[in-house]
């Protein structure tokens, strides 16, 4: 009896320390795209779901804002140095470094989040952020009066692509006869952060006639938004749940957990069941969504969320198949 | 025998004046990291310490200074003929296009010898024929050529990211960039050369580009300074109606003059593109080209100006990140304000500290020449 006590005590001691020398040895790193920490948007998300774990584990997480493309590789770099693991990149632009990086320190644990990195110590996680589009879509189409919707992109690249031809996948099921009118900011970084002309391409399209709008373009969506405040008008949030901006004009928001990914890489790490490999989360997997809460539950009538939460359904059992902009670098379906 | 103002030493003028500006610019800084709690003796270590400290840092300023040199030349140039370049941004990246083009095109089939020049090549005549629409523009029909090059900046970003994410794109990529270039079209890197002799240094983006920065330097002085077409040139930069008068074709020299320009700034394609990336992608000019104006004017447009003050913002970009690094506390903002109040400091506010000093010089030397006759007096 005594002896299968001490032999308890000793198992929990050894987990207790395994468990603790494995706590103190993970150093998690983020390097952050060049939108910045702080773009209620993507970079957000992930920022969000750093401090979870920070303030879950009072781990330290080191990170880093890069100002130029060149700073990704330098950025990698010196945390792989300082021995940091794992360190999560945010963005398809930071693959190349992360490949390169990840080659000079193989024993160091990469998660890269919208790229895809082919290596032994590399994490892709990928989000079909078509399948959330194409829900977005369907209530913007109901939702719509004028039978006219609109999307703002930031920049022209295949990703917002991927946001748009799902959108309108979603609005022509739920709405054949629809328009979608569709603008992007502009062609440089800039198009990422820039409000005011959110806000003049939102009005464009409103006077346009459309009365609904998503917007699929970091901070710059905060403008579209405002746009659609001050004319009464709906828009719909992207990445992070925007729906608390302006309750009431707020239709919905696409969601990408991406906190969840942050937050998950580094979790998973610590239990030393962080896996390499590529992983793509959609509709199933709860990676991409749309969002209903307090601040938007007046605007989605019963019959709204029942017909988009049968094309979720569809989505998920395969019987909807939306098509990916990035398989065939077109938006034929 | 002293009567009026004495003209500052020479050494004060350019040396003096610059250490005190820089240093009440860290003063300055000092104060302001004070505010938000970080040790600013430590904050300075950092910055210093991260960008000139060891090989690898210095690699990375050096790698910095070389594209910062390309554009504050570029903006000199333009410049002395009186012409204010603004578009070296697009002038820029137009030229890593033109070097994208090459290698793409050619990477298989030339050898390296052959490849780099014309990929050099490339990027001068793209970059020059960039700069050369606003130039025609301004000598033929007289659109403001500070609008056009602004204008031309988003044209180029524009065409870039039709070309990038229609036409160049790698098949089955998921970002708009190229396929790499096979390894003739890679200049050597500064730590790849130092190992061929023996020398181990970090790893650092810094590569063969530098020298080509170097050789520009020459030139662009040489031939401002010490060729006809550099006389006539910085001859209608000081008066366009007595060049006219002096029989200079102002069309023709303001042409010359942009083409240069675009050409200089076209160069950091090769830096960027063929000396960094090895791939054709989008933002690699990430404000390069507006900085230039910048370093050309804190430089005053003069080579070895340009070459110290790229050091200088070479050092700022490099000791920045390093700050944002180690300090979690000073945020990526921060460091902008840092490098702002640095500029500020040493560029624009260069004459403020003058009035002082030359009171202060005056002084000495009144007081010096007063000496001997109160001497005499006494005696």
């Amino acid at each position: 009896m005594r002896t299968l006590a001490t032999r308890a005590l000793w198992a929990l001691a050894i987990v207790c320390l395994a468990g603790v020398a494995r706590a103190a040895d993970i150093k998690p790193a983020v390097v952050f795209d060049m939108g910045g920490k702080f773009d209620k948007s993507f970079n957000e998300g992930v920022a969000n779901g750093v401090e979870r774990f920070k303030a879950e584990t009072k781990l330290p997480v080191a990170e880093f804002e890069v100002t130029n493309e060149t700073q990704f590789e330098q950025a990698h770099r010196r945390f792989a140095q300082r021995g940091q693991d794992p360190i999560l990149g945010v963005g398809f632009t930071q693959a190349n470094a992360i490949e390169k990086i990840a080659k000079e320190f193989p024993k160091i644990r990469f998660t890269i989040i919208d790229g895809v990195v082919k290596l032994p110590n590399v994490q892709s996680v990928l989000f079909k952020e078509h399948e959330g589009s194409f829900l977005v879509g369907v209530l913007a189409a109901l939702a719509s009066k004028t039978g006219k919707v609109g999307f703002v992109g930031g920049m022209d690249i295949p990703l917002i692509r991927r946001f748009a031809c799902g959108y309108e996948q979603g609005i022509k099921y739920a709405n054949p006869n629809a328009e979608l009118l569709q603008n992007m900011t502009g062609t440089t970084p800039a198009a990422w952060n820039d409000p005011a002309r959110g806000g003049e391409l939102a009005k464009g399209q409103f006077e346009r006639g459309a009365d609904v709008i998503y917007a699929a373009a970091g901070g710059t969506g905060i403008g579209v938004y405002q746009a659609a405040k001050d004319r009464g008008k709906l828009a719909i949030g992207v990445d992070s749940n925007q729906n608390h901006l302006h309750p009431g004009t707020m239709l919905t928001s696409m969601v990408k957990r991406v906190d969840m990914v942050a937050y998950d890489t580094f979790k998973l790490a610590m239990g030393g069941t962080w896996e390499p490999g590529v992983t793509v989360l959609g509709l199933k997997d709860g990676g991409v969504d749309w969002a209903l809460d307090q601040y938007n539950a007046k605007l989605v009538t019963p019959e709204m969320k029942a017909k988009v939460e049968q094309a979720k359904a569809d989505i998920i059992s395969g019987k909807i198949k939306v098509h990916d902009y990035m398989s065939s670098n077109s938006c034929t379906y | 025998m002293s009567g009026g103002r004495q003209p500052l030493p020479a050494w004060v003028d350019i040396g003096l004046i610059p250490i005190v500006n820089v240093l009440l610019a860290f003063v300055v800084v000092g104060l302001i990291v004070l505010s938000i709690g970080v040790n600013p003796f430590t904050a300075v270590r950092i910055m210093i310490g991260g960008s000139v400290g060891y090989p690898e840092a210095i690699g990375y300023t050096l790698y910095y200074t070389t594209n910062f040199i390309f554009t504050g030349l570029a903006v000199a140039v333009a410049f002395h003929a009186g012409l204010f370049n603004i578009g070296g941004e697009g002038q820029a990246y137009i030229g890593g296009l033109g070097v994208g083009l090459v290698l793409l095109a050619l990477d298989a089939v030339l050898p390296p010898l052959l490849l780099v020049p014309l990929a050099v090549l490339a990027a001068a005549a793209f970059g020059a024929a960039w700069a050369a629409v606003p130039a025609y523009l301004q000598a033929w029909r007289g659109s403001h050529i500070v609008i056009t090059t602004i204008m031309f900046n988003f044209i180029a970003a524009a065409v870039m990211v039709y070309l990038m994410v229609n036409v160049l794109i790698a098949p089955g990529s998921m970002s708009p960039e190229s396929r790499e270039f096979a390894a003739p079209g890679h200049l050597p890197f500064a730590h790849e050369l130092l190992a061929g002799i023996g020398i181990t240094m970090g790893q650092s983006p810094l590569n063969l580009t530098i020298v080509l920065a170097a050789i520009c330097c020459a030139l662009v002085w040489l031939f401002l300074w010490h060729t006809p077409w550099g006389y006539a040139l910085r001859t209608m930069g000081h008066n366009p109606n007595a060049a006219i008068y002096a029989g200079i074709d102002i069309r023709r020299m303001t042409l010359l003059a942009m083409g240069l320009s675009g050409a200089l700034a076209g160069f950091v394609g090769v830096n960027e593109i063929m000396g960094v990336h090895h791939r054709l992608l989008l933002n690699f000019t990430a404000g390069y080209g507006f900085a230039g104006i910048a370093v050309a004017l804190m430089g005053r447009n003069h080579p070895i100006g340009i070459v110290l003050a790229s050091l200088l913002f070479g050092i700022l970009q490099q000791g920045g990140a390093e700050l944002a690094f180690d300090i979690p506390a000073i945020t990526r903002e921060m460091v902008v304000v840092i490098q702002g109040l640095i500029i500020l400091f040493c560029g624009a506010l260069a004459n403020v500290t003058k009035p002082a000093l030359e009171a202060l010089f005056q002084w000495l030397h009144t007081r010096s020449d007063n000496a001997p006759a109160a001497d005499a007096a006494e005696a």
